[in-house]
């Protein structure tokens, strides 16, 4: 079983995001679970979503402690909340930032990519300036880095999940896939 | 068709799938998205059913009993204070032998103010009429809610059908989404044996005297006693349709274990991951889910417990004063049998707190190593 950890700020798609990659996954013929933090969140609030990928029909039915994977849709989240808790080791840390991984030093126990999928988003119409919807571009970047899923059943899910500007997400999702730091 | 879907989705697909003519509900956290999916499909004209908008979820359910004896397939939701301010209605659907279905998106009841799972609201109902049945998974709901109209529509009572806050009303996964074509031929149109009809007026719950008032509550006892029978025939049909079936209770683990562990909702999904892995490590344990509260599967149970010598059972509810509620019913239905396995009472999981894989494992080991329990209530997860 793989165990995914979506840290964003209310407002920035994190949920969404958790219930797209996990489409992706069951297009790829696997089990999937994907729930938010159950919380009463609000707008620019730090926010959680998780998401269960297994081949087997997932019977666990509690929160992820544990996580394999961490992706972090908004990097001033690094430092307020602890991004890296229950962590397992080399597991992957994404994180939307146009910095390069070495920037993140503080985290060097794991493997880390960047992507910028802030500018990403802008560039492609998703969203406002000040307020970019970045969950597709960073879920594009994710394929690339984890390689558990392909770029082309992101697309896909994104096609078929997100209520608007299908083909944007998908671009904004297949550039990040290409601009990913590793 | 599989999608990947949350529980409360899997609900309107479930009313979708059977055809249900009234909606009336009020929002409350965690089942307003049933109704706003429900209500986006209505308004855009996607779906025939008429919306019925409404103050409160006493007036919600009120609307759905007179559509129910005008003779039309009825539907709400609601959790938590919703369900507990519709008490009085839900005397009265029964009461009227209504089969209205109903879902409860199980909430803790405040104060202190809380939205997360805990069975005390659907609980709190018991001695109201209703059949309960409880979900484990997303699935399971969907399906549940088609065999509820069925079950309903058969014994003349209203079905609550009952799924955990969050951990499954906002979680996602697959879910078998069948065709109206395949539920139409497992569920047929509503037909009432008395509908309203303005050319043969009739008056309907009027005074009753005492002396026809009690025969009117023994009928409803001969219906509920036909339920196992009359749900059983109706999840064996569905089984032979759907390849999907769920029993009243299910017996699950190793076959000649003594240790039973006894649970309803989503805790049944955890706790098979646990006895899967405590059987694998060679510790004789098995589970019980109980799917249907009501009526209470005593004699199924029964039958499933046959040479136990201890059943766990994990309460996410608290009636306080005695402790766990399904716990509470399985004492009392034990006591006048033969085999009286010890019974060991947890509650855990209240307002939320996660019942992990760790406090399912506690329990058991508990129970594995005492041979009775010390206390009433054994409190599991508890922060002391």
């Amino acid at each position: 079983m793989i165990e995914i950890r979506f840290h964003g700020r209310g407002g920035q798609g994190a949920v969404v995001a958790s219930k797209v990659l996990a489409v992706a996954f069951f297009h790829e013929g696997l089990y999937v679970q994907s729930f938010p933090a159950f919380g009463v969140e609000r707008r620019g609030a730090p926010v959680m979503a998780f998401l269960r990928v297994d081949r087997e029909p997932i019977q666990l039915r509690v929160n992820i402690y544990k996580p394999d994977h961490i992706i972090v849709l908004d990097p001033t989240l690094i430092g307020a909340v602890d991004v890296t808790s229950g962590l397992k080791p080399n597991g992957w840390i994404l994180i939307n930032s146009g910095h390069p991984p070495e920037t993140f030093n503080d985290l060097k126990d794991f493997r880390i990519a960047t992507v910028d999928a802030t500018s990403i988003a802008i560039r492609n119409g998703l969203g406002s300036r000040t307020n970019p919807i970045v969950n597709t571009a960073i879920l594009g970047a994710f394929s690339k880095a984890s390689g558990l899923v392909g770029i082309d059943s992101i697309a896909l899910s994104i096609r078929e999940e997100t209520p608007g500007k299908k083909n944007e997400n998908a671009k904004a999702a297949r550039e990040a896939y290409n601009e990913v730091k590793l | 068709m599989k999608r990947v879907i949350t529980g409360n989705q899997a609900v309107a697909y479930g009313v979708i799938l059977s055809r249900v003519d009234v909606v009336s509900a009020y929002p409350i956290t965690p089942q307003t998205t049933i109704v706003e999916e429900l209500s986006e499909l209505i308004a855009s004209g996607r779906l025939k059913t008429r919306f019925l908008k409404v103050e409160s979820e006493h007036s919600a359910m009120a609307a759905l009993i007179g559509a129910s004896t005008g003779g039309v397939r009825c539907f709400t939701a609601t959790s938590s204070h919703g369900l507990a301010y519709m008490h009085e209605m839900l005397h009265w659907a029964s009461g009227a032998r209504l089969p209205i279905v109903m879902v409860n998106v199980n909430r803790a009841i405040g104060p202190p103010w809380n939205i997360w799972s805990d069975q005390s609201d659907s609980l709190s109902q018991r001695d109201t009429g209703w059949i309960q049945l409880y979900c484990e998974n997303n699935q399971e709901v969907l399906d549940t809610i088609l065999q509820a109209y069925l079950i309903a529509e058969k014994v003349k009572l209203p079905v609550m059908v009952v799924l955990d806050a969050f951990v499954l009303s906002h979680t996602s996964e697959p879910v078998e989404v069948p065709s109206m074509e395949e539920v139409d031929s497992f569920l047929p149109p509503f037909c009432p044996d008395y509908p309203i009809d303005t050319q043969e007026p009739r008056a309907y719950s009027v005074i009753t005297m005492p002396e026809h008032f009690m025969e009117f509550r023994y009928k409803i006892q001969k219906a509920m006693e036909e339920v196992p029978d009359v749900s059983k025939k109706v999840d064996d049909e569905f089984r032979s349709r759907f390849g999907r079936g769920y029993g009243a209770i299910e017996r699950y683990g190793k076959e000649e274990a003594e240790v039973l562990l006894m649970t309803s909702g989503t805790v049944t999904s955890t706790s098979r991951t646990v006895i899967r892995k405590l059987n694998e490590d060679g510790l004789s344990v098995a589970g019980l889910k109980i799917k249907r509260f009501r009526p209470f599967p005593s004699e199924e149970i029964y039958g499933a417990i046959k040479g136990a010598k201890k059943l766990a059972v994990i309460d996410r509810n608290l009636s306080a004063g005695v402790g766990g509620i399904f716990a509470q019913e399985l004492r009392a239905s034990l006591y006048p049998r033969e085999e009286r396995p010890q019974v060991f009472g947890f509650v855990s999981g209240l307002g939320g707190r996660d019942i992990t894989p760790e406090l399912i494992e506690e329990a058991i080991q508990y129970t594995v190593e005492h041979p009775q329990p010390e206390g009433d209530i054994l409190w599991l997860g508890l922060k002391k």
